[in-house]
């Protein structure tokens, strides 16, 4: 087959241009930092999946199936914790964003190479920590830490909290790195508003990252100096307070669920655009929707604590604020499905993610309305109505995103393409699985089945076994989805330098981009400008109109 | 000699760019530091709003002499930073590493004073949670009396039944004599040396890192590494240096002086 | 279908039995059905474009078509804005008739502990289910013995943490008699999801009955039966077996009179002393083989209830079997 045009596999391209471990390993270059974090969350998310198959097939029978009560405490807290610090919060912004974010401003880096090596080392250490802590008697807490139970378990709580402490500096670092960069390494001629949204969602992300991660990380100190000296601010035998854990905690671990979600939201913005082959509808509205939400994320903290016995007038106004808060990302819906209208919309791979976020992340978002309500919040809150809330918004939104940029992305990355068909079939089973597994839980929490239950009530047997059956579907159309990017690796074809059409800088340099990323410095001008892209034959690609018409005067 | 060109990385468009972006990263790296200590700094609020008592009664056992020295060196070692930096600025290499070791030094003397403390406390057993163990305990608590542990369905109002204290608690503080007239002992003092050590612990971790850095600009102004055409990381340690000189500023009255 | 399956059921929600529960049912359903309407809309939407406009031969975009309409926006944003405020101030409504007890409640004292719950009468009486009376407000005034427990009864929509060294309390008014089971919503630990007991509504008069019958088992029934009810009562079920299973105590059968080695290698003889030294002072004498996890009953066992227990445990004992080896 013939070499398309931009294409970059057989020349020099950054994967190329050192050679040798020490090349990957001491690397400035943002893409292969990139790359290494995306390998290493993969591995993360390999891990949390295992942890939630173990869970759930223990759930098949209301009692003992294949673990004990302290085995399956202790799966639930890896499961959270893998997933969350290792995989979700790390996941968009470290690993696409870090291989995108330079791209996208027309950069040759990030602001500091050095502090994204050190951010990713910081991850390593932290991801090590975490699994020091599961060979030394995994932690059983549940990945919230609450005291005083984490306080006096006598499971390996400090390896884990200290894990997730460093996890929060590798994170902060990537916020500076991100704020900075969009800073001072944007071109002139892009301005703010000429920045893609998904700049503005890693820009209103890092604002939380840097704001709130701090809270965290003395939070988890704290509770590593209750453990190892005393220190009893938190342990009511000694004056301390156990609730003030659960308000620290939640500061960070609220906003963090938008550290979750914002880049993800930025994702689908790009992706919806370029399929519908239309400039994104309502650009400042999503733009500002995403900072509007970074803002209002920092103050809705005391609603995971309506039934811990804070007064009502405080409990009125966590309320109100969580309910301001779904209002931008109302928006967001509204505008991603105008951007389709009149567009012509082709359903690739990516934009088949994209579609079920929509979906998923529309339920994940309204079922949220009724936790936010005070009155319905206290019949719902700790059973498995918020375990399926969360994982439609967490992981029907964010890993689907993540997973839709990643197949977007896939081509710039690795300069190959993969199969299309066996891409969507994949992308088809993990909706259905999804979908299986979690729109069951809605309705054993509704009757009230708590989470964190090791036996339960037989009379929810029926539920558990079709969300069980669902995660297996759900762990299959991963496997595939993994199968059919492991084949493009060696046997894809070679990608062209545009092969969706997308108006964005990174796809006006070479897949894979050279080491310094352009060739020529492109001129940035309005990021969803798609009409002035065509699809080429010969190019195998999109190529701007003006040399579609054959380098002429158009 | 190295000119100001050879330290701007190949993917900034000038130097400019390249310490706006240092100077810019570093501030938001400091924002980071004040909330790390905010989530303490609310622990102290809450506590003292809901237990203004332990407060008040705990705060009589800090040293207020050796705090307020403390205070006056950390502000001299700010005041040696900041100069530094401008001889950096006007290339004076020789002021700039002498300035840097004078700062350096502060940073030595603010740890031995409070090495001094801590070791006081120690003897005295004024510590964290449940290391707390007064020295003069049986005063305090007279062994004939044992704490009665409530069940959980007693009144939570209750007081408790412990009688005052018959002689006052022995501290450095000159104040303490005559203090025990006022009234009774409260109820989890040891909370209060826990917000203490933690503080100004994590405080002190802070003055040791920037110490650490400090040293290494020292070492690479006696290189002859700096000059008015870069001085980046001079300026950056010197903010550094002054947010940790700033917590102090605001630890010292909230621990020391309290009324 | 499967959403018709939902409206059918209730949306899911269990029988209602409180006071409350029909103010929060509603706010439940006039959420999901505002956000079914929401939510058929924009997929309705997001598929029928997906369709109309999908990328296929002779099919060619509106290159003219806007991208920005204010008015459009300022609609999408200020229509679910008035909706979920709605929502908010409805919440709060409801969450105060939750959360605000008639001063004429009936208090029983609540304690969670790994991993039972205890329930306190005004008369001093302990038993480990929840009885009340019908149609008579309840208040609860709960604490916890060691980590944070959250006491929630599903059919009564009512739910609070219980938090060791404070109190929380919670009231309701049943509204249906029959049992209704009590969840600990709070993770606790090995037990969590055991931490299961139920509330007992009693029609009009019949909990005095019961109270009054169930505190004076000591004097109407043998101290063996007062004994056994004890033991189901207070807590040692949920630890010590009566059918020589293994839990996280030693069994109770064949226990009295026979030796028993305990930790260390010592062997000792379980007789009266010996029992009522393991209620009073658990960490005194620990069987190998255990962990010593049992909390004292010093001061939670009167006298008489210690005497019940060993009468109880005397009746367990069976043959005196010769200890082998021996």
């Amino acid at each position: 087959m013939a070499v398309p045009v931009g294409n970059a596999l057989f020349g020099d391209n950054y994967l190329s241009h050192a050679k040798g471990w020490k090349s990957w390993l001491f690397t400035l270059d943002h893409k292969r930092i990139g790359v290494m974090y995306l390998v290493s969350i993969l591995a993360s998310f390999l891990l949390g999946g295992v942890f939630a198959l173990l869970i759930r097939m223990e759930l098949w029978t209301p009692q003992r199936t294949i673990m004990d009560a302290q085995t399956y405490n202790q799966m639930f807290t890896l499961h959270g914790a893998a997933m969350i610090f290792l995989f979700i919060i790390p996941g968009i912004p470290a690993a696409l964003g870090n291989f995108v974010l330079p791209l996208m401003l027309g950069a040759k880096d990030v602001a500091f190479p050095r502090l994204n090596l050190l951010s990713y080392y910081l991850w390593v250490v932290g991801a090590l920590l975490a699994l020091v802590s599961i060979i030394t008697g995994a932690v059983d807490t549940g990945w919230t830490f609450y005291t005083p139970y984490s306080t006096t378990t006598n499971t390996s709580v400090i390896s884990m909290t200290l894990g997730a402490f460093i996890l929060g500096f590798s994170s902060i670092f990537t916020g500076i790195n991100f704020i900075v960069s969009i800073h001072k390494l944007r071109p002139p001629s892009m301005t703010w508003f000429k920045m893609p949204l998904f700049l503005w969602g890693l820009y209103g992300t890092a604002i939380i990252q840097i704001l709130a991660t701090p809270v965290l990380g003395i939070t988890l100190l704290l509770l590593i100096a209750e453990r190892a000296l005393g220190v009893g601010i938190f342990d009511p035998a000694l004056g301390g307070d156990p609730v003030l854990f659960q308000h620290f905690f939640w500061f960070y671990s609220h906003p963090a669920v938008y550290i979750m979600i914002l880049p993800a939201m930025g994702v689908i913005s790009e992706l919806v655009s370029t399929f519908s082959h239309r400039h994104i509808f309502g650009y400042r509205f999503i733009a500002m929707s995403s900072i509007a939400i970074a803002i209002i994320s920092f103050l809705v903290w005391g609603h995971h604590m309506f039934v811990s016995g804070q007064s009502n007038l405080a409990s009125l106004i966590f309320s109100i604020l969580t309910f301001l808060v779904a209002i931008p990302s109302a928006v967001k819906v509204f505008n991603w499905v105008a951007t389709m209208y009149k567009g012509e919309v082709e359903l690739a791979t990516p934009m088949l993610y994209a579609l079920a976020f929509l979906f998923l992340f529309g339920i994940g978002g309204l079922t949220g309305l009724f936790l936010g309500a005070l009155a319905t919040d206290v019949h719902l809150t700790d059973t498995y109505f918020v375990v399926a809330h969360f994982h439609y918004t967490m992981f029907g939104g964010t890993a689907i995103a993540f997973f839709g940029g990643l197949f977007y992305w896939w081509p710039k990355i690795t300069g190959r393409l993969y199969r299309e068909t066996w891409s969507r079939v994949a992308a088809f089973l993990i909706f259905i699985g999804f979908n299986t597994t979690f729109l069951a839980q809605f309705i054993m929490g509704a009757q009230g089945m708590p989470r964190r239950y090791y036996n339960y009530l037989p009379e929810f047997a029926p539920y558990h076994r079709v969300s069980t059956i669902g995660a297996f579907l759900l762990a299959i159309g991963f496997v595939m989805a993994a199968g059919v990017l492991l084949h493009s690796l060696y046997a894809g074809a070679p990608a062209p330098a545009n092969p969706w059409g997308a108006a964005t800088l990174e796809w006006q340099t070479t897949s894979p981009p050279p080491h310094d990323n352009f060739k020529t410095q492109p001129s940035p001008g309005d990021p969803y400008d798609v009409d002035r892209w065509v699809f080429d034959r010969s190019a195998g690609g999109y190529v701007l109109a003006a040399s579609a018409a054959g380098g002429g005067n158009a | 000699m190295h000119s100001a060109e050879s330290h701007v990385a190949h993917h900034f468009p000038h130097a400019k760019a390249q310490v706006e972006a240092g100077k810019l990263g570093m501030w938001i790296f400091l924002a980071t530091e004040i909330l790390l200590f905010g989530g303490l700094f609310c622990a102290y609020a809450v506590y003292r709003a809901n237990h203004p008592e332990i407060f008040v009664y705990a705060h009589h056992f800090l040293n207020k002499i050796l705090g307020g020295i403390n205070t006056v060196v950390l502000i001299c070692s700010s005041f040696t930073m900041a100069w530094a930096v401008r001889a950096a600025q006007l290339s004076q290499q020789d002021k700039l590493v002498r300035l840097l070791a004078v700062t350096i030094f502060c940073g030595f003397v603010f740890l031995g004073i409070k090495y001094v403390e801590y070791e006081h406390k120690w003897k005295e057993g004024l510590l964290w949670g449940k290391r707390y163990k007064p020295v003069h305990q049986e005063l305090t608590k007279p062994k004939d009396v044992p704490p009665p542990k409530p069940l959980p369905w007693v009144n939570p109002e209750e007081q408790s039944t412990l009688p005052p204290p018959a002689v006052p608690p022995q501290g450095l503080s000159p104040e303490v004599k005559g203090f025990s007239q006022e009234g009774v002992v409260p109820q989890n003092v040891q909370l209060f040396f826990s917000v203490y050590f933690l503080m100004t612990g994590l405080h002190g971790l802070h003055v040791v890192a920037g110490m650490v850095v400090l040293f290494w600009v020292l070492l690479r102004a006696r290189r002859g590494q700096f000059s008015s055409a870069y001085f980046t990381p001079v300026d950056l340690a010197g903010l550094y240096w002054h947010l940790v000189d700033l917590i102090w500023i605001y630890l010292f009255p909230l621990l020391y002086l309290i009324h | 279908m499967g959403f018709f399956f939902l409206v059918q059921q209730g949306l899911g929600l269990p029988p209602q039995a409180s006071s409350v529960a029909p103010a929060v049912d509603s706010l439940y359903k006039f959420i999901f059905w505002v956000s079914a309407f929401f939510f058929l809309l924009i997929v309705g939407l997001m598929l029928a474009f997906v369709l109309r406009f999908r990328k296929r031969p002779g099919y060619q975009k509106d290159v003219q078509a806007p991208t920005h309409n204010t008015l459009l926006e300022l609609t999408w944003s200020g229509i679910p804005l008035v909706l979920v405020l709605i929502m908010g101030f409805w919440g709060f409504k409801v969450f105060l008739d939750i959360n605000t007890p008639p001063a004429n409640a009936y208090e029983v004292q609540v304690t969670g502990q790994k991993w039972k719950w205890l329930f306190t009468y005004p008369n001093g009486y302990v038993d480990e289910a929840l009885h009340v009376p019908v149609d008579q407000p309840v208040r609860l005034v709960m604490t916890s013995e060691d980590v944070i427990h959250s006491f929630f009864v599903p059919a009564f929509r009512i739910k609070r943490d219980v938090v060791p060294g404070r109190y929380t309390k919670l009231w309701f008014r049943a509204t249906k008699t029959g049992k209704f089971q009590v969840f600990c919503t709070e993770y606790c630990g090995t037990g969590h999801s055991d931490m299961l007991t139920f509330v007992e509504v009693h029609e009009p008069g019949g909990f005095e009955r019961w109270l009054e019958a169930a505190s004076n088992l000591l004097n109407t029934l043998p101290p063996a039966e007062a004994g056994r009810r004890l033991y189901q009562s207070r807590g040692c079920a949920q630890c010590h077996s009566v059918d020589g299973s293994g839990g996280i105590g030693p069994t109770f059968q064949g226990l009295f009179g026979h030796q028993v080695m305990l930790k260390g290698g010592v062997r000792t003889e379980a007789d009266e002393n010996y029992i009522r030294e393991s209620i009073l002072e658990p960490m005194a004498k620990v069987v190998a083989g255990f962990e010593p996890v049992m909390p004292t009953y010093k001061g939670r066992l009167k006298d008489q209830e210690i005497t019940a227990l060993v009468a109880y445990i005397k009746s367990l004992a069976g043959e005196p079997q010769p200890a082998s080896g021996q």
